[in-house]
C-alpha cells in the first residue's frame, strides 16, 4: 500500500536494523570461499547473514536454488542471472546438505 | 561465536538480575535443531529487552528462553520478537488509524486520544504464538526461521474492541474481510506485510485494537503503539504498528495471505476462514492444543528418591485446557497433573506434577487435552511451511 509507505516515511522514524544498533550483526562471518563477496553484497541489502547459517546444512542445491529464486521473484532482490547462479553455487558448496 | 565460547561466557552469570544456570540454546536439544541454527544461536540483547535467544539480527527474530515461561504472564522485556522487515518506531502522538475500503460507509481517521475517549476499554489474557514456533524441530527440516520452543508468550492485552471501532465507521452488508496493514514497509519491491481477518473474527468481542501489554504501553518491538490482538489465532494476524484497516467485499489476495502462511486443506481441520480457503490449502488460523515442560530443564539431574516437581504450561486456540497428563513409563500409563489457576480460555494454564524419581534415567512425557476434546499428536504432522508442531514432548533426566 503506497499511501501507507509514504505515511510511514513522513511521520515515522524508520529504525533500520534496530537490532544492529545493540546486537552487532557483523559478528556473523560467512565461510571465505569463491563468491562470498557477491553473497554478502546481495543478501545483506535486506537481511543479516545469519539467515544463511540458520538454514544450513539441511538445504541441498535445489533447496538453496528455490530460496534464492524466491528472493528475486517475490522479494525483489536486484540480482542478475549470473549473480543468482554464483550465489546458489556458493550456498550449495558452503552451506549445503552434504550430497 | 562458537557454542563453547558462548556457554563459558554466560554460564552461571547473573543476567538482568536472573540467575541463568544452564543457558540452553533454546532448550530444544541441540540435536533437534538444525546444525546451522545451533551454530548461529546466541543470547543477545535488543533495546529494552533482557537477553533472548537470537535467531536472526535483521530483521530481528529473537525467542524467549523456556526458563522464563515459569511466570504466568511473560514479562514485556522477555517477550519474543518477530519481524518480517525493519521495525517502525511511531510515537503515540503521531499515530493514526485509518479505516476505509469498499465495505465501509464512513471512512475515518482516529488519533489514540479519540479512540480511548470514544470506545470502552477492553482487555484479554491471551497466548501470542508465532505460526512457525517449533519449526526448527521439524524432521525433515523446512526452511524459514528455525524457532525452538520460545516464539510465544502470554500477556494481558488491553485497548478497545476492534468491533467497536469498525462499527463506528459503519459496515456495509457486503463486508467480507478486514485487511490490516502496519507501518512497516517491505524491503525493495517485496510484498508489504498485510493480513486479513474474516468478519466474524474481526467482530469477536475478544479481538482487540491493543495499546497495552501487561499494563504498560506496547513496546515498539512487540507492535507498539497499537496492534491487533486476535486471541486463539496465530500471531501472523496480530498486525503490529497497525495503521490501516480496509474493510473489503472480496478476499484479500496479498502475498502473505494468498501464498504464505498456508497449510494443506483439511490437514488441521476447518480453518474458519472460508473466503481464504482454496481447493489445495487454507490459511493457518487457530493455535493447536499444546503443552511445554518448563522446569526442570530437560537434561537436569534430579534428586533420587526425593519429591520432585515438574512444572509446565498448556494452551490451545481458545476452548481452554481440560487436563494435562504426565507419563513416566514412555506412554504406557498417564496420570493427571495438577492444573493452576484458570486465567481465561485464551491464556496458557500452568500445571504441576509431583513424583519421586528412582536413581537412573527418567523420562517425562506431557500431553494436554483441550475442552473441545482435541489432544496433542504423537507424531509430527509434517507440512511444507513447518506449522502446528504439537507433538507430545519428551524430557529426559537423570536421577542420582
Amino acid at each position: 500500500m503506497q499511501r501507507n509507505v509514504r505515511a510511514a516515511l513522513a511521520g515515522v522514524v524508520m529504525v533500520l536494523g534496530v537490532a544492529s544498533a545493540h546486537a552487532d550483526e557483523s559478528s556473523v562471518q560467512l565461510t571465505q570461499a569463491d563468491g562470498v563477496e557477491r553473497v554478502q553484497a546481495s543478501c545483506a541489502i535486506c537481511h543479516s547473514l545469519d539467515y544463511i547459517v540458520m538454514n544450513s546444512p539441511f538445504q541441498d542445491r535445489a533447496g538453496w536454488d528455490k530460496t534464492v529464486t524466491k528472493m528475486v521473484k517475490v522479494m525483489g532482490a536486484p540480482l542478475t542471472p549470473e549473480d543468482t547462479a554464483a550465489i546458489v553455487d556458493y550456498l550449495a558448496a558452503n552451506y549445503g546438505k552434504p550430497q | 561465536m562458537d557454542r563453547r565460547k558462548f556457554l563459558s561466557r554466560t554460564s552461571g552469570t547473573i543476567v538482568g538480575g536472573l540467575l541463568l544456570p544452564r543457558l540452553g540454546i533454546a532448550t530444544a536439544s541441540a540435536d533437534e535443531l538444525p546444525a546451522g541454527t545451533v551454530a548461529s544461536s546466541a543470547l543477545d540483547t535488543l533495546p529494552g529487552k533482557r537477553p533472548l535467544v537470537r535467531r536472526t539480527f535483521r530483521p530481528p527474530n529473537f525467542e524467549t528462553p523456556v526458563e522464563l515461561f515459569r511466570e504466568a504472564y511473560t514479562p514485556n522485556d522477555a517477550f519474543y520478537v518477530r519481524w518480517h522487515s525493519a521495525v517502525p518506531e511511531v510515537a503515540l502522538a503521531d499515530w493514526r488509524l485509518r479505516i476505509g475500503g469498499p465495505a465501509v460507509q464512513k471512512p475515518r481517521e482516529y488519533t489514540h486520544d479519540e479512540i480511548v475517549r470514544k470506545f470502552k476499554r477492553a482487555e484479554v489474557t491471551a497466548v501470542n504464538q508465532c505460526s512457525g514456533n517449533r519449526r526448527g524441530l521439524f524432521a525433515p527440516h523446512v526452511p524459514g526461521v528455525q524457532w525452538g520452543f520460545g516464539a510465544m508468550g502470554n500477556a494481558v492485552w488491553a485497548g478497545v474492541r476492534l468491533k467497536d471501532v469498525l462499527e463506528d465507521a459503519g459496515l456495509a452488508a457486503n463486508a467480507l474481510e478486514v485487511v490490516a496493514n502496519g507501518s512497516d514497509a517491505a524491503m525493495l519491491t517485496g510484498p508489504d506485510f498485510v493480513k486479513s481477518l474474516p468478519m466474524w473474527k474481526a467482530l469477536d468481542p475478544d479481538t482487540l485494537l491493543a495499546f497495552e501489554m501487561n499494563g504498560e504501553p506496547l513496546p515498539a518491538l512487540n507492535g507498539g503503539p497499537a496492534r491487533i490482538v486476535a486471541p486463539g489465532w496465530t500471531a501472523t494476524y496480530w498486525i503490529k504498528a497497525v495503521a490501516d484497516l480496509t474493510v473489503s467485499d472480496k478476499p484479500f489476495d496479498g502475498f502473505w495471505m494468498k501464498t504464505a502462511y498456508r497449510v494443506p486443506r483439511g490437514m488441521f481441520g476447518d480453518s474458519g476462514f472460508q473466503s481464504q480457503d482454496t481447493e489445495q490449502n487454507s490459511p493457518i488460523t487457530s493455535i493447536k492444543v499444546n503443552s511445554l515442560i518448563v522446569t526442570p530443564a530437560p537434561g537436569a539431574t534430579l534428586p533420587a528418591g526425593r519429591r520432585t516437581e515438574v512444572m509446565g504450561i498448556a494452551w490451545d486456540g481458545g476452548s481452554g485446557i481440560r487436563k494435562v497428563e504426565v507419563s513416566l513409563d514412555g506412554g504406557a500409563s498417564w496420570r493427571d497433573a495438577k492444573l493452576g489457576r484458570d486465567l481465561g480460555r485464551y491464556s496458557w494454564r500452568q500445571w504441576r506434577y509431583d513424583f519421586k524419581p528412582q536413581a537412573g534415567p527418567v523420562t517425562v512425557l506431557a500431553r494436554a487435552v483441550a475442552r473441545d476434546g482435541a489432544t496433542q499428536t504423537e507424531k509430527l504432522v509434517h507440512n511444507p511451511a513447518g506449522y502446528h508442531h504439537n507433538v507430545v514432548q519428551r524430557a529426559d533426566y537423570h536421577a542420582a
